[in-house]
Formats: C-alpha cells, structure tokens, sequence
C-alpha cells in the first residue's frame, strides 16, 4: 500500500477526520467565497450548524449550474496567484465548467493518483503509457501527476497515433497501459493487427476510465491485454482523475476519503440513502485549497459499500457507475448533452428542430447519430443546399462536443412521441447497464 | 403567366414513402401532370407539377409533408428527334446555368413539353422568347 495508515484506518477513525476536515471546510468556503456566502445564508445554514457528519444534509447541493453562475475563477477561495493550473470539462450551455489547482492540490492529487496505482500492483520499476489527453481535459494530468508522485516512467504519449503507440509499448517494454475502454479496445485490435505478442510484453496492469464500461468490456481488455484491468474514475469539478480507484479485488473502486466525502442520494427527491442502495453520487472536497466544492451532484449513479475489502483497506468502495440521473452520454469517453446538440442545431435553423440522438457501439468504437427531422426552414428545393444543410449540421455538432457524427435528415414528426409529444432524446443501444 | 408553380416535396429515401404521398395524392384527387424524383441516398426531392397546386400543397401540409412551392417554366418541343437538344443549345450558347429540367409528353398537341428551373427564371424566359422558343402559359399545363 502507497500509505498504510490512511487506508486501512479503522472506519471511526477515517469519520472523525472527515468530520474535522468537513468543519473547516464549511468554515473557509462561507468565508472565503461570496458564492457559498450567499448560497448558505439564504438557505439559512452556517458552519457552526455542522456538528457531525449527517450535518451536512443541510446544506444546499451544488450543481454545474452553480459553477457556470460563478465562471471562470468565482469559486476560488484563494487569491488568483496562488493558482498553478486550470482545468476544464467541456461547456453545455456555452460556459464550461473550471477547476483551479494550487501546488499543494497539485501535489494532493498526485498522492491519491499514486496510491491507486500501487493498488494496481504498480511500483517505481514501472513504465506507464499515458493514452488519455494532454490538455483541458484533466485525464492525462492527473495519471502524470500520480506517476511522478509514484516514481514510476510515464510515457505521455496523449491519444491517437494508434500504430506509434503500438511501436512505443514494444520497444519501451511499457507495464501498465493508461486508456478509455473503447480506446483501449481499438489499440488492442491494432496491436494485434502489429503481431504485438502480449504474452511476451509482460503488461502488470491497465487503467481504464472516463467512459461507462461493462463487465464484458473489462473482459475483452483483459483477455487481449493479457493482463488486469482496473476501472478509475474522477471528475474535473472535483480534481480528476483518481476520486475512486479499483484495487486487486476488482469489486469497486476504493474512495480516497480522506480527500472526499461522498453521499449517495436519491436525485428524484434529494434525500439520502443508506449503504448499499442505488442512487446519485454526491461529493465534497475535504481538502482543497483552490475551491472547495461541497455537496456536487455529480449525476452518476452507483451505490457505496463500507465493510473492510479482500484487500485490506477500510475506504468505502463506489460501484462501477451504471448510468447518469441526467440526460448526459458518454460517446468515445466524451461527455454529450442534448443542450449542445440543440445549439448547434439552431445555427442552422431559427427555429429548434426535432432531433434525436442514437448511441450504437456496432463493433468496438461509439457512433453517434443524429436524426433531424426536416422542418420548412430546413427544407429547399435544391439538392446541394440539402446537402450543404446536412454537412453543416455536421460540422457545429463537432464543434460544439468535439466528436464527429453522422447527421441524418428525416421527415416531420418520424421521430416517435410519447403519449404526452414528448421526444426521447437519447436512445442509448450500448448495453452499458 | 408563363411561371408554372412546382411543388417540392420533402421525401425520405425509405420504401414505401413515394408511395404513401402519392396516394394521398390520389385519395383527394389530385392530378399529376409531371414528376420528377432527385434523390440522394439517405432523402430525396419530389418535383411534381399537378393541376392544382395549392389544394395539393394543402393536403400534403395538413398530412406532415414539408412542401415548398417553386416556380419553373415549360418550353413545348416537338415530339422528334432532336426537339429538346435544340433548345438545350441555346441555353448553352447564351451561358444559362440551368439547376434541373424534366420533360413530359402528353397526347392532346403531339408536342413534348419541358420543364426548366434556372437562377434567372426571368432571363431564361427572356431568351427562351427571343429564340422563338414556344413557352406554355402555366394554366395550360394545369388542365392538359
């Protein structure tokens, strides 16, 4: 283990430190930052109300909504210099969404990255791939920072170049691979592709992340890999990378609670729930300088377990996540929302039109579709402008979310309504759940 | 009166979808003097002249059709060998940029008629009469 004592802390133990750390935390968010002031004094609860941890049902939530009202740097508690780096997760309604790191967050997330690598059975000796991106994106940094942390060799070789990727696992002699499932589903078909011999490569453990997976996906990697695969999971609001990591037992992902304290709610009411059942996953930062979130929803669903793991530790395990309480997709381990889609699809027409978005995953790799039925405004009586219609659809999508999608146009109301004219938004055919 | 009103119809390349409209069609007894299909591999664009145009974009509306109402002209030709590359050449020499034509024949005149769509509609039926080209007045094509 990367740090013995806080991870196999007796459970008493771990809530009194998490009920100090919550208390101070509280304190410093409503004293530091107008947001949480104004938020908490409205809702009429202040940092002496929280006198145990069931204190903190009575704060409000806090959303991506609450974010955005803050953008860019309003959820800082420290001063702006103080700040060594920012990340960002993608915009949905045109305001992204900003997470401010300062060297001791830096260094903290180092720590949890490297204690779930350890947990991986990766030590020093080894060499580790990094295929997540460099960037905004907050996956290639937090797997960096971890790493270093580690002292282990990261080769930040980012996405793509898929064959060099092959070349460069062969002759560094990699040990652990770092990808999204479906990335890694793709590397590993090319690899083979390569006559790259995973028997003889001697690969100690992948880490996999940033998309929803399924047990035969995990399967699929370990068998073609040659080795085990563990599922990591993070969230730029709340640091990256490295929230929850899965140990050798494969049975969930252990939580680093020192550093987060997690809730799982049900998202229809708000209420909490007990250990074990299913509902929303709800986190707040223990320990972080630059801006202290508290109570985010995060929309994934899973469920928490606290008895002691075949591992040893004592941190609580999250389940693989099953699904999300919102109309969020994960496509090619970016995160879509009907809203962007939306947006784009106004540039093109002054008035909305119907759509819907289809997930497939034919073989290995996601595809999006998206249906647009066909509206007067839409419509011309010329081919090479229906065509030009459909690129351009195209073309704002990708630019809004990134991925690349096959728009097709379809005739008024082909789309199916609900009793009440409701359009199902997203038609998910993965089989993730 | 020389601009026939053309209806362009939204259609998806599915089967069974240029049957249902035009059996709508039918069903309200609509008459179809021409039609003309361009398609591509996902939809396509239904032309058709029929004698009543607004009556037929009505219903096509009232039954979830997008119809847009296109003007176009229709030179007559004689029904031989030879009759339409006549009149394309002079398109061609006075440099017209024609977007489509299709052609019907009907038995009344022993004539074929041809039915154009340009940017310039109106040069088209400038030049069109300059060449002595005979262009049918669009009621005519209505009620052949």
């Amino acid at each position: 283990m990367w740090n013995e004592e806080i991870e196999t802390m007796p459970r008493e133990d771990i809530y009194e430190l998490q009920l100090k750390k919550l208390q101070s935390t509280v304190k410093r968010a409503f004293d530091k930052i107008p947001y949480y002031n104004k938020k908490y004094s409205e809702a009429n609860v202040f940092p002496e109300d929280i006198e145990t941890l069931e204190d903190i049902e009575k704060l409000p939530f806090l959303t991506k909504d609450d974010l955005r009202a803050c953008y860019p740097f309003g959820m800082f508690a420290v001063d702006k210099k103080e700040i060594i780096e920012v990340h960002s997760s993608s915009g949905t309604t045109g305001k992204p969404v900003v997470s401010g790191y300062t060297q001791n967050d830096i260094d903290n997330w180092g720590e949890i990255v490297a204690r779930g690598l350890t947990m991986m059975g990766l030590d020093s000796d080894d060499i580790i791939q990094n295929t997540h991106g460099y960037g905004l994106f907050t996956g290639g940094f937090g797997v960096h920072y971890g790493a270093h942390r580690l002292g282990a060799t990261i080769i930040p070789i980012s996405t793509g170049q898929t064959r060099r990727q092959v070349e460069i696992m062969a002759d560094f002699g990699t040990t652990c691979l770092i990808f999204t499932p479906s990335y890694g589903i793709y590397l590993g078909e090319v690899a083979k592709e390569e006559g790259i011999d995973f028997d003889k490569l001697g690969l100690k453990a992948i880490g996999f992340g940033a998309e929803m997976w399924t047990a035969e996906m995990r399967d699929r990697i370990e068998e073609t890999f040659k080795t085990k695969a563990y599922n990591i999971y993070g969230l730029t609001e709340l640091m990256g990378p490295g929230v929850g990591i899965e140990c050798s037992a494969q049975n969930g992902l252990h939580i680093a609670e020192d550093f987060f304290y997690p809730e799982i709610i049900n998202p229809k009411t708000g209420e909490t729930l007990a250990e074990g059942k299913h509902g929303e996953l709800v986190l707040t930062n223990l320990e972080r300088e630059s801006m202290p979130i508290i109570r985010f929803r995060t929309k994934d669903l899973t469920a928490l377990h606290y008895d002691t793991c075949k591992c040893g530790r004592t941190l609580a395990r999250m389940e693989r996540i099953t699904g999300r309480s919102d109309d969020m997709i994960k496509v090619k381990g970016v995160a879509i929302f009907p809203s962007q889609i939306e947006k784009a699809l106004l540039k093109v027409s002054n008035i909305e039109p119907h759509y819907q978005i289809i997930v497939t995953r034919p073989d290995i790799m996601d595809e999006i579709e998206i249906k647009v039925e066909a509206s007067a405004s839409l419509f011309s009586d010329d081919i090479k402008e229906m065509m030009a219609v459909k690129r351009k659809i195209g073309e704002y999508i990708q630019n809004e979310t990134g991925i690349a999608v096959n728009v097709s146009l379809v005739a008024p109301k082909s789309i199916p309504r609900s009793t009440k004219g409701k359009i199902q938004r997203v038609i998910d055919k993965r089989n993730l759940h | 009166m020389y601009k026939i009103t053309q209806l362009s119809i939204f259609l998806e390349n599915r089967r069974g979808k240029l049957y249902n409209t035009l059996n709508l069609l039918a069903k309200n007894d609509i008459n179809i003097r021409a039609l003309f299909l361009a398609d591509t591999t996902e939809f396509g664009i239904l032309r058709l002249v029929v004698q009543d145009p607004i009556k037929a974009k009505d219903i096509l509306e009232e039954n979830d059709h997008i119809v847009k109402m296109t003007p176009i002209i229709g030179a007559e030709l004689d029904d031989t060998p030879g009759g339409l590359s006549t009149v394309l050449k002079i398109i061609k020499d006075e440099e017209i940029d024609l977007e489509y034509l299709y052609a019907f024949t009907h038995e009344k005149t022993e004539k074929a008629i041809l039915l154009l769509q340009a940017d310039d509609l109106d040069n088209l039926i400038g030049i069109l009469t300059a060449y002595k080209v005979p262009l049918v007045p669009a009621e005519e094509v209505y009620n052949l």
